[in-house]
């Protein structure tokens, strides 16, 4: 015998209001979830890029090994580089095989012979980009130059502009949610008025009369963070291989460690997914809790 | 003991419901409040447990000034009050045993002692076979005997009833009078707001009679009218 009535039961006595207060909860998870996917991603792909040789200088087979010294000293004196470094067409190879070792086919057709020596330069600022970028193309023997400012600055154009949409689009949705919760956590509180009555007037606390909506608002969030973290696990699984043949040749990328654990968005481990849980989940108790103290705020005046 | 000083009610519609009462209740009282529909009888009730504040005045309650307890403080005091209506005021969602535990529960006792109470208690008030039923499975008069025991399961030092027979008849009228009138005996303090003039005449007690807001006659073994 117990005196209270479940929760759970009064959820399932009006089963349709609770589950449009948990879908709402859990679109605006799922949404949020995956623009936060989003944003971590490509901030870390751009400033592993930002970190990387900005300027990449492909020779000529013909190119020799002196030549290609003293071009690098030559550009060393400009003091506008940081880091220059050769990549010879064995260590070429050796990059190669590591990028695409899952793939024996292509492995067997290419030799060293067949990729070109190259130099990999980091300038000091991003400004002098343009400047060393004409330097190496006057150059007898260069072959190509890769010029990876302009991959960063595209990257970091759409970037901002996924950052921008996502945040108006998940106030939109926190908006919206929190007016269901209120509607429906409010609509819970009116018909169950002169409960609240009787219990004013036997001694109830006020935190036992509330304690009920509290709950049902953080049931609602959680429910919602459940559904929202089980798709966004599910999608991360589906999309990692493609994501796989999309970022090949990108290493690791660390989000951040906390002394014995490594936190890495690619590929994802199991500590990234951690954290995305643990945010959804807060994030869900958060706006469940937010939405029934409104409610209770605005309907039930003590 | 509980103490009018000098209350006066007014309804903010500009409703004179109570004009400058002084009166006293010992401990253990039965005290009788009659008189006409709007003659401040609830008024009074309810400012006994602070649903309403007096527009001047005070009420005392053991030496205690309740108009100066602080909001979140009426709770506590309210547990020591027991409160029957005549629309019993049961939780229609919940057993006969449940409404009656659901005080013992706000006060955080653990289950064990709330089931033992609970049994207690409807054996006094004799619904014992029917502590599994709802509301609505209650004949009237079953439905006030839970709302009694409701009332006194917390150990309340005063009860207040509002027409607590204003819906039953004659006979279970008698019934429940007759509970009140045993935990009276046993010391609780029940003031009584009631239309029904045999049982204020065969009771022979502590008569208050209020006319437009005022005491027009307060006697001892008194009788209706």
């Amino acid at each position: 015998m117990t005196s209270s009535v479940s929760f759970f039961k009064r959820i399932r006595r009006t089963p349709y209001q609770a589950l449009a207060a948990i879908f709402m909860i859990f679109v605006t998870l799922l949404v949020t979830g995956v623009f936060i996917v989003l944003a971590l991603g490509s901030s870390s792909l751009i400033s592993y890029f930002e970190s990387k040789p900005q300027l990449t200088v492909f020779f000529k087979d013909e190119k020799d090994k002196e030549s290609i010294d003293s071009l690098t000293q030559k550009l060393k004196n400009t003091q506008k580089v940081s880091t220059v470094q050769f990549i010879s067409k064995e260590q070429a190879l050796e990059v190669y095989k590591e990028q695409n070792k899952n793939d024996p086919l292509l492995l067997e057709m290419v030799t060293a012979e067949i990729l070109p020596a190259s130099l990999e330069i980091s300038a000091t600022s991003p400004e002098y980009l343009s400047e060393l970028n004409d330097m190496v193309k006057k150059e007898p023997g260069v072959d190509d130059v890769v010029f990876q400012k302009d991959v960063v600055d595209t990257l970091i154009t759409w970037t901002t502009i996924l950052r921008k949409v996502g945040i108006v689009f998940i106030i939109f949705l926190l908006v919206a949610t929190l007016f269901i919760l209120l509607t429906t956590i409010g609509m819970k509180i009116a018909l169950r008025k002169e409960e609240i009555e009787v219990l004013n007037l036997i001694g109830a606390s006020n935190w036992y009369i509330r304690k009920p909506f509290i709950k049902e608002g953080l049931v609602y969030g959680l429910g919602g963070s459940i559904g929202a973290s089980l798709v966004i696990t599910l999608f991360l699984l589906y999309f990692e291989p493609f994501a796989q043949s999309f970022l090949r040749g990108i290493p690791d990328l660390t989000l951040f460690k906390l002394n014995e654990v490594t936190v890495s968005i690619w590929p994802p481990n199991m500590y990234f997914y951690i954290l995305i849980w643990a945010v959804i989940m807060i994030s869900g108790m958060v706006i469940g809790l937010l939405g029934s103290s409104i409610a209770l705020s605005r309907y039930l005046k003590d | 003991m509980i103490r009018f000083v000098g209350i006066s009610k007014t309804y903010p519609s500009g409703n004179i419901a109570l004009k400058d009462i002084n009166l006293s209740i010992a401990d253990g009282e039965f005290v009788f409040l009659i008189g006409s529909s709007g003659a401040g009888k609830t008024t009074l009730l309810r400012l006994l447990d602070r649903e309403l504040a007096p527009t001047s005045g005070h009420v005392y309650i053991d030496d205690v000034n309740i108009s100066s307890l602080s909001k979140n403080r009426v709770y506590e005091f309210r547990r020591k009050m027991g409160f029957v209506f005549q629309d019993f005021k049961l939780l229609s969602d919940r057993t006969a045993a449940e409404n009656i535990g659901v005080v013992l529960e706000i006060m955080g006792r653990n289950r064990g002692e709330i089931e033992k109470k609970v049994k207690e208690t409807l054996q006094f008030v004799g619904l014992t076979d029917k502590m599994d039923y709802f509301p609505v499975q209650l004949s009237l008069g079953e439905q006030q005997r839970v709302a009694i025991a409701r009332a006194i399961i917390g150990g309340a030092k005063i009860l207040l009833t509002d027409e607590p027979t204003g819906n039953l008849d004659p006979k279970t009228s008698w019934e429940i009078l007759k509970i009140i009138s045993d935990i009276n005996k046993s010391g609780t303090t029940v003031i009584m707001a009631t239309h029904n003039a045999d049982i204020v005449n065969s009771m022979r007690k502590r008569v208050i009679t209020l006319k437009k807001g005022e005491v027009i006659k307060d006697e001892k073994k008194s009788r209706y009218g």
